[in-house]
């Protein structure tokens, strides 16, 4: 059975180019648009059940909608932040299909009446950067962007790339805002929401790029056949990454309710290794870790709350039985550490707390009295800061510490690490991955 | 006055006048092309950009190149110093002719990341954050870099290297120069 292919379907020609995306049907959703009624494409966007795919999972229709009617400029921001640890998805559509981006990007600006936007993406990918800044160039050249696209005397649309710095914190919205305005990354008080009160006080709009790119299809396919793709109140199909201790590792474009335990064994060949899958993160280093017994689950965002995790940003990270779930535990909250921003206490002062309780136990240094603050520190953290970032600190260490609770008393107990020098496990071999050019087999 | 004489020599030259006259114009002329992007009337939001271009020029953000930025977008120091301080991309210290960010988060780890950057530590002669004696290369570990399936990965002037292995690692920091 031939599964459909939304956002992978052009990666493996490796063809970037206006032209080449121009060959294969780009662009007509676009003239399709410029026909309709505004309002009817943001309709169609909601009835399309296409939800945020940078890892909150909010219904992108709805949210446009929170636009207050009368205040302008209003303005677009495509979050091509991409930092969550174990998430590579996005850089793809930038490397490989930018267009689909351009696209999805010029079509909702049209429905929103916006008229400046602006990709900010991670300091990091200087390539992606450049694949954009060359897109964007065609695009103005073939007059997709600039003044009266299509003809259309009252449609201009200016867009820019806009790059960060190093900063995970500048993937949370209010914080891409203030990076946008060239500030350090401190998150904003919601409310006021960004569609609010957004960009230099405007109302803004903030998008995952991979949640933009689908507005093509949905356009030209309709809202029922995106709808349909999916599962529950999630439409279309999924980028998921996998990484981590499986044979296959890559992108695979999935529908959106797929199960993460076919797509682990099936797709991805199981692991590496051959040994058992011990823990799996599903949705990014911030979601609560499952063990390998409880994989069998559906990927759909509300499905997957059923088994107490969530599948955030698409990122899933595998770990056999040869890895230490301490280390990895300590790996994690050092990122945490690293990264919060530092604006609120509980979380510039709990999350190297955190770090420094994981790293003495996994030393075997620990007491049955570290273990218990362990337990307690994130719930101190938890809900008690002004962005995210405290929670998704919270999170991994709450349900690594309960679901593999004996292996951190094994450490204290034993004063030490079975699992050998670093705790990362037998599988260390660098592999080729099935993501981009013609290396990509979407299967 | 050179930097050399002053007190705090380390913290390098702290005056627009210290700077280089031939970079200051180079930063001067590309400092229209960057404003070009944001409303007229948002001039500071050119910050990171101009700061990453400022780091370009002079190789690393001195308080100097702080001033400079600062002083071009109209927007009081503290600003610049702020964002120059708070992004890891920017640096604040001299670095050596060559920056090599290693990422040893999970993914990357779980294929190797961790040891590359061992090793690396032992063959340079650094710890983390380090420049080696001859000033060729500075060594940091730094946070996901969004190559997941491609680990391990790092960036080598910004430029990122995926897949690695020990053999392709001595080969990439070989053929710099």
């Amino acid at each position: 059975m031939s599964e459909t292919l939304i956002l992978t379907k052009r990666w493996a020609k490796n063809d970037p180019s206006l032209a080449g995306y121009r060959a294969d049907g780009g662009y007509r959703s676009l003239d399709k648009a410029l026909g309709m009624a505004p309002a009817a494409i943001v309709d169609e966007v909601k009835a399309s059940n296409l939800r945020g795919r940078g890892g909150a999972g909010f219904p992108t229709g709805l949210k446009w909608t929170f636009l207050p009617k009368d205040i302008r400029p209003r303005y677009l921001c495509i979050n091509a932040d991409e930092s969550e640890p174990g998430t590579f998805k996005d850089r793809y559509i930038c490397e490989y299909d930018p267009h689909q981006l351009v696209e999805g990007i010029a079509i909702s600006c049209f429905a929103l009446d916006i008229h400046l936007a602006y990709i900010y993406i991670r300091g990091e990918f200087a390539k992606q950067a450049r694949s954009l800044e060359t897109a964007l160039t065609e695009a103005y050249e073939a007059g997709l962007l600039g003044p009266r696209i299509g003809g259309k005397a009252d449609f201009a649309l200016d867009v820019h790339v806009v790059r960060g710095a190093g900063a995970y914190i500048c993937g949370e919205e209010s914080a891409l805002m203030e990076s946008v305005e060239g500030k350090k990354g401190y998150p904003r008080f919601k409310p006021p929401f960004p569609a609010i009160v957004g960009l230099w006080g405007k109302p803004t709009i903030i998008n995952n790029v991979e949640t933009l790119a689908n507005v093509p299809w949905i356009i030209e396919n309709g809202a029922k056949a995106f709808s349909d793709l999916g599962a529950g109140k999630t439409g279309g199909t999924r980028l998921f990454g996998v990484s981590g201790n499986v044979k296959r590792p890559g992108v695979y474009e999935k529908p959106a309710g797929y199960n993460l335990k076919k797509l682990l064994l099936e797709d991805c060949g199981g692991t590496a290794s051959g040994r058992p899958i011990k823990a799996v993160i599903p949705g990014g280093s911030s979601s609560p870790v499952l063990k390998g017994d409880e994989i069998d689950v559906s990927l759909e965002p509300d499905a997957i709350k059923s088994a107490g995790t969530m599948s955030g940003s698409g990122g899933v990270i595998v770990m056999d039985d040869s890895v230490c779930m301490v280390r990895a535990l300590a790996r994690i909250a050092m990122f945490y550490a690293e990264e919060s921003c530092g604006q609120c206490t509980p979380c510039r002062q709990g999350t190297p707390w955190m770090w420094k309780v994981l790293e003495k136990i996994e030393r075997g240094e620990g007491t049955m009295a570290d273990l218990a603050l362990i337990e307690q520190l994130p719930g101190n953290i938890m809900g008690q800061t002004i962005c995210a970032l405290g929670d998704a600190a919270a999170m991994p260490v709450q349900s690594f510490v309960k679901k593999f609770r004996q292996e951190f008393v094994e450490h204290i107990e034993g004063h030490g690490c079975r699992h050998g020098e670093t705790g990362w496990g037998v599988s260390r071999s660098s592999r080729e991955a099935l993501v981009g050019g013609n290396r990509h087999t979407p299967r | 006055m050179s930097h050399h004489d002053h007190p705090n020599a380390e913290l390098g030259p702290l005056q627009i006048a210290e700077l280089p006259k031939d970079k200051v114009a180079r930063f001067d002329a590309a400092l229209p092309e960057i404003l070009k992007r944001y409303p007229a009337d948002h001039k500071e939001a050119a910050m990171l950009a101009a700061l990453r271009r400022a780091q370009e020029i002079f190789g690393w953000l001195s308080p100097a190149a702080q001033r400079l930025v600062a002083d071009r977008l109209g927007a009081p120091v503290t600003r610049a110093e702020e964002v120059a301080t708070f992004y890891v991309m920017y640096h604040t210290r001299p670095v050596g002719r060559h920056v090599v960010e290693v990422c040893t988060n999970v993914s990357c780890s779980l294929a190797g990341g961790y040891d590359i950057f061992e090793d690396l530590k032992r063959k340079l002669g650094v710890e983390n954050g380090g420049t080696t004696g001859d000033g060729r290369i500075t060594l940091r570990q730094v946070e996901c870099l969004g190559s997941c399936g491609t680990a391990p990965a790092m960036l080598v002037d910004e430029e990122m290297h995926e897949g690695l292995t020990s053999q392709s690692v001595a080969k990439i920091l070989g053929a710099l120069p």
